[in-house]
């Protein structure tokens, strides 16, 4: 089974996101990490190609900042990595969607993985988008992936607990929500090696069309409330925490 | 305007309350924009329910490809209806039929498309959605096009986002449409949550929840010997339960439970979006986490910066010192 696998960098939340005076993002001093949904996905298809011999490729839209990003998933055990060429640095989602879709119909997997959401996918998320557009069965907000001959196997969340397990004709596009391990590590050092010997692949595809809306602006929520903050010693705000719960009565005095 | 197409689901014998909420704004807009609401519904329980969506016209969608939620067959179905309806506007709740079905019909029909919205109105004629973008951390405004010849905008809408109307009494004119058997998927079995299993946390006064800040597994027992000391038992967020740390009944929000206990100690949970959706309606919400600047000090009524691991003990002390 050709398995691949959709990553894509997005801003490190940990960092504060700066704002320009126009609403945009203000991308100099933005680091960027591989979204932490398509960490699933590659875990999930390394844990498919350790258990059915599938090949691994690890797919992304060269923004400029995803050869780290590549080489780590080469490192963990994906076979292949592919940078597909882009005309901008800044794209929209859809634009990425269809440029996969259009890497997709040239080269044809049997799975496709990536994660079920990203924290900036507000024009859809990328299973989806690619399901539509190249006509597959697909499935998002699933865990649980396994190979079975020509199709695949899988568990779909719903809200409240709720699950079910599908199976799906191949080829098929997943928007996976967890892996079934945490994404294994790998050090800094290994990726290093590694990236004397290996290579990423570019490839150049002309994108399918897809109907973009500009974003007006971004801007912070006006917080509809803040919490009213403790000391940050431990030791205060746990005694802050005492004297709180004992007024609630949620505690004996 | 052409019609705005609302996509409903059913919870038991109602629509749910997402689909109410999106039936009210779709209706609060054809007064703004003229036009008309089209509900439509799945399954055998879709006509009775459509029947008090307060539409204009509605579409329950039937037959043995349809008698349980499974992509495929839903895709198939919207796609004829989109065909006939021509929708300006298509409403969708960000549930997991949202996010499988909203962006793939905007791009299997050429639409446009604006996931996790939490506001729409309107603004001297035009239509402004307003959405959650980076956890919850920036709003993003978009201008959603309505004229004639724009080419139609799903909308996938965040459960909650505003509170529904009450929905006119009145009763669609309704069509049936019969679901094609689609080939290519198959529902093999439905689960049921993992009710409680050892315990309910959807009962529970006091919930100890931990999040990605506990670190490691083994930090795990310092929450629960909280949890004992304050009579409550101990919950988690989403990334606790995907490491393995906590079984999937212990988890809080979008895709776990939720809950409204008296007291939410939330200790090393970010708060994004979907896990403030399990428990914002909690009581009294006390938040431990490193980052200043964590949403979950939003909803939250208390808060500190201490470390989780610091606090824990520290406050086991002070609890069993004050109660002895």
């Amino acid at each position: 089974m050709r398995i691949a696998v959709l990553m894509k960098e997005v801003p490190d939340l940990i960092e504060e996101l700066e704002l320009t005076p126009e609403g945009r993002l203000e991308t100099d001093v933005l680091s960027y990490i591989p979204s932490e949904w398509d960490e699933q996905a590659l875990e999930e298809a390394l844990i498919l190609k350790e258990e059915s011999g599938a090949a691994v490729t690890v797919v992304a839209v060269d923004s400029g900042q995803v050869d780290d990003m590549l080489y780590t998933a080469l490192a963990k055990g994906a076979d292949r990595a592919v940078k597909l060429a882009a005309e901008s640095e800044v794209l929209t989602n859809r634009a990425r969607a269809a440029l996969m879709a259009a890497y997709l119909q040239q080269d044809p997997y049997d799975l496709v993985l990536t994660g079920v959401q990203a924290v900036d996918d507000l024009d859809g998320q990328v299973a989806g988008l690619l399901g539509g557009q190249l006509g597959w069965p697909h499935a998002s907000v699933v865990r649980e992936v396994k190979a079975q001959g020509e199709q695949v196997q899988c568990v779909q969340e719903y809200a409240g607990g709720w699950m079910a397990t599908l199976e799906l004709a191949l080829p098929a596009v997943l928007g996976i929500q967890a892996a079934r391990r945490p994404p294994r590590y790998v050090s800094v050092a290994k990726v290093r090696q590694l990236q004397k010997t290996a290579s990423l692949e570019t490839v150049e595809v002309t994108p399918l069309p897809a109907v973009e809306l500009p974003v007006r602006r971004l801007y912070r929520p006006a917080a509809a409330g803040h919490a009213t903050m403790w000391s940050e010693d431990a030791a205060e705000a746990a005694a802050q925490l005492v004297e709180l719960l004992q007024s609630r009565k949620l505690i004996r005095s | 305007m052409r019609p705005i197409l609302v996509v409903t689901e059913n919870q038991g014998a109602e629509l749910s309350d997402s689909s109410r909420e999106l039936l009210s704004k779709a209706l609060a807009l054809t007064e703004a924009f003229g036009g008309e609401v089209v509900a439509v519904g799945f399954g055998e329980g879709a006509p009775e329910t459509l029947k008090r969506s307060g539409a204009h016209r509605a579409v329950a969608v039937g037959g043995s490809a349809v008698a349980q939620y499974a992509s495929l067959p839903y895709e198939r179905a919207l796609h004829q209806v989109l065909e006939r309806i021509q929708p300006s506007l298509v409403l969708l709740p960000n549930t997991t039929l949202g996010m499988d079905l909203g962006a793939s019909l905007a791009a299997a029909k050429g639409m446009a498309m604006v996931a996790y919205c939490c506001g729409l109105h309107t603004e001297s004629g035009a239509l402004v959605a307003t959405s959650q973008v980076y956890g919850g951390k920036l709003l993003a405004e978009v201008a959603i096009p309505v004229e004639e010849g724009a080419p139609g905008t799903v909308v996938t809408v965040l459960p909650g986002s505003w509170a529904p109307e009450a929905l006119p009494n009145r009763e669609p004119v309704l069509e049936t449409l019969l679901a094609e058997e689609a080939q290519g998927m198959v529902v093999r079995e439905t689960i049921a949550p993992e009710s409680g299993g050892d315990v309910d946390i959807t009962r529970a006064e006091v919930l100890v929840s931990v999040g990605r800040g506990i670190q490691d597994p083994e930090n795990i027992p310092l929450a629960e010997e909280l949890a004992q000391v304050l009579g409550g038992v101990v919950s988690c967020s989403r990334p606790v339960v995907d490491a393995g740390w906590l079984p999937r009944s212990r988890q809080v929000g979008k895709s776990g439970l939720t809950v409204k206990p008296k007291l939410y100690l939330a200790l090393g949970i970010s708060g994004a979006p979907e896990h403030l959706q399990g428990m914002k309606d909690a009581e009294l919400i006390v938040a431990v986490n490193t980052d200043p600047a964590a949403p979950i000090f939003e909803v939250a009524h208390y808060g500190t910066t201490a470390d989780v691991l610091d606090f824990i003990p520290a406050a086991v002390e002070a609890i069993r010192e004050r109660g002895a």
